[in-house]
């Protein structure tokens, strides 16, 4: 097993690795748009987007200091807790809505994916997958995963739903919601074609309402 | 978080010693009730430098009780401080080393501009009670006299706390051309039926006290300051919080045991009562109706069938909109009815929820985090 770092390492790996994630989202959208980004931390995204595809939008979030950060960083923040729903945000009011490795941190699981794709024509979700192989090898080894895509000890961690890629396609399909694309990448950031349930650490897609899709069979883990 | 460069004061201080300037304006002024002004003075006050290009100017609009003495102090009145000193001032959040800031006293006002307590150039006596009921709106137009007078197209920034950000978002719907910043704190775009509610009881106490005289007190000599003083009592309970009342005072007793008398037994009468004493000593009654009416009537989207979205749809400016946890008064929520208006109309909005227990009145106070947020947006305006 490789050299255990501590979750502090692992949390400023995963900063100086932030641009992959942002490049992953962007490709995805189109030049212009207007956007909601849940869960905008400090806003570095939507600055990214802005500067790099021209968007508008607003970023949300729950955290005082996180807020002052966006402003400081000239991004349009609302400070709201997305527990409590997205009401107040107009039907189809955004082109794309963005939860980026923030759904873990979400008790109301589906009700977030519903009304996310109540606000915007497509929803673009990206988590970190407990499933993949080196979260299976520490739960194994009998501790909880702690890794780049999860750079929390247990008790400090803001996660508090613990899903997999299968999972998630499960409740996809449940909530009928039409996968548009998935892509996963491991730990270094490479794209995983094969059994991304177990070689993908963190996991990127797009969502869409259209419940006469029915998700296809190919995505399943 | 990367800690922001300059977002920790460079020594912040007082701006010192000020002095209250008046403007004189002999043009009429229609009024939004129909009625005409026909001139009227500004009392106001700025600190700091106007640029070259006119570009860094901030207004600073006051809510029910303020005026235009925003900062710094008078050479004959060291104690007596402006009533947003601790956030404008070199170094401050609102920095007047960048800043050219006016603070004004509004039309209608009892501390220098023209109001009930002026003489009305028609009867040659004190307006008192003829003076016409002036609006938010009124308000804004009056002061866009003052930024013609002081050479400026356009505010950086408008800023105001209660139905100061009234003015601040009445500014943005009247002249979007002239304002690029609206700061809207612990504001609402309309009153409740309950805002409207406890203004009519204020109201009541000063229309029924003997004194008042159906508004020419003035004349027979009179000041009607129970009624003042019960106005500024009631008004005074909607500023607190509930929590922090109870923190102050508690059940605290005055003398330490039950008096079984209608003296002052518990410490929070006897606040209210020194409350009610100050204001009355220094506020004028005709003014007070007149600014709670303004509240009262101030719905921007009453013209569009209720519909703030439509009313704000030509606004331009970019909007900073902050509300505080515990206050009842204007809570979250009616900051947040503002801020899904101007979401519809994909304005530029930064919307901040802070916590802080003291009520309505946060807004006036220096929450370390609530003046960090003003401190950069802020910074983030170009000049």
């Amino acid at each position: 097993m490789k050299k255990q770092l501590s979750s502090n390492e692992y949390r400023l790996k995963a900063a100086a690795r932030a641009r992959f994630d942002f490049a992953v989202i962007a490709d995805w959208i189109p030049p212009g748009e207007h956007i909601l980004d849940l869960g905008c931390g400090d806003g570095t995204l939507l600055r990214y987007l802005r500067e790099n595809k021209q968007v508008s939008g607003y970023g949300v979030e729950i955290d005082p200091a996180r807020v002052l950060a966006c402003i400081n960083n000239g991004v349009n923040v609302i400070q709201t807790d997305i527990e409590r729903g997205l009401s107040g945000f107009g039907d189809l009011a955004f082109n794309h809505v963005v939860i980026s490795q923030a759904l873990q941190a979400v008790h109301a699981t589906e009700r977030i994916l519903a009304e996310m794709l109540r606000v915007a024509e497509e929803a673009i979700v990206s988590f970190p997958n407990f499933a993949y192989r080196d979260n299976r090898t520490a739960i194994a080894s009998g501790h909880m995963p702690v890794s780049e895509d999860l750079p929390y000890e247990w008790y400090d961690t803001p996660n508090v739903r613990f899903f997999t890629i299968a999972d998630f396609e499960t409740l996809c399909d449940k909530m009928q919601i039409n996968i548009r694309e998935r892509i996963a990448f491991d730990e270094h950031g490479q794209a995983v074609l094969d059994d991304p349930n177990l070689n993908g650490s963190l996991a990127f897609y797009r969502l869409s309402a259209n419940p006469s899709a029915k998700p296809s069979k190919q995505h399943a883990a | 978080m990367k800690p922001h460069p300059s977002s920790q004061p460079s020594n912040p201080s007082s701006i010192g010693l000020v002095a209250p300037r008046k403007a004189c304006f002999d043009t009429p002024l229609k009024l939004k009730s129909g009625a005409t002004l026909a001139r009227f003075d500004l009392a106001f006050e700025t600190y700091g430098q106007l640029n070259a290009s006119a570009s860094n100017a901030v207004l600073v609009c006051h809510a029910l009780s303020g005026n235009h003495h925003v900062a710094g102090f008078y050479a004959d009145d060291r104690q007596h401080t402006g009533w947003w000193d601790n956030l404008v001032g070199p170094g401050k959040a609102l920095d007047t080393d960048r800043f050219f800031v006016v603070g004004v006293n509004n039309l209608g006002g009892c501390n220098g501009s023209t109001g009930p307590l002026s003489i009305d150039p028609e009867s040659g006596q004190c307006y008192g009670a003829n003076f016409p009921l002036v609006t938010v709106e009124d308000w804004v137009a009056a002061q866009a006299k003052l930024a013609d007078l002081l050479g400026i197209d356009s505010w950086a920034a408008v800023i105001g706390g209660s139905l100061g950000g009234m003015q601040a978002l009445a500014w943005s719907i009247q002249f979007p051309q002239r304002i690029r910043h609206a700061l809207v704190i612990a504001s609402a775009p309309k009153l409740s039926a309950q805002n409207i509610a406890f203004n009519e009881v204020a109201r009541q106490a000063i229309l029924s006290d003997p004194d008042f005289h159906g508004g020419h007190y003035a004349a027979h000599g009179v000041i009607p300051t129970r009624g003042l003083r019960l106005a500024r009592m009631v008004g005074h309970i909607t500023y607190l919080s509930d929590d922090q009342m109870g923190e102050k005072f508690g059940r605290q007793l005055r003398h330490g045991q039950h008096k079984f008398s209608y003296e002052v037994d518990f410490e929070v009468e006897s606040y209210l009562r020194h409350q009610g004493d100050k204001f009355a000593s220094v506020f004028d009654a005709n003014t007070y109706l007149m600014m709670t009416k303004a509240l009262d009537y101030f719905d921007p989207a009453y013209a569009y069938d209720g519909n703030l979205g439509a009313a704000l749809a030509n606004a331009s400016a970019q909007f900073f909109i902050a509300s505080f946890s515990t206050d009842w008064r204007f809570s979250p929520a009616r900051s947040r009815e503002i801020v899904f208006a101007l979401l519809h109309n994909r304005r530029s909005v930064v919307y901040a929820e802070i916590d802080c227990a003291a009520g309505h009145d946060s807004f006036l106070l220096d929450d370390a985090h609530y003046h960090a947020l003003l401190r950069a947006y802020f910074q983030q305006i170009r000049i």
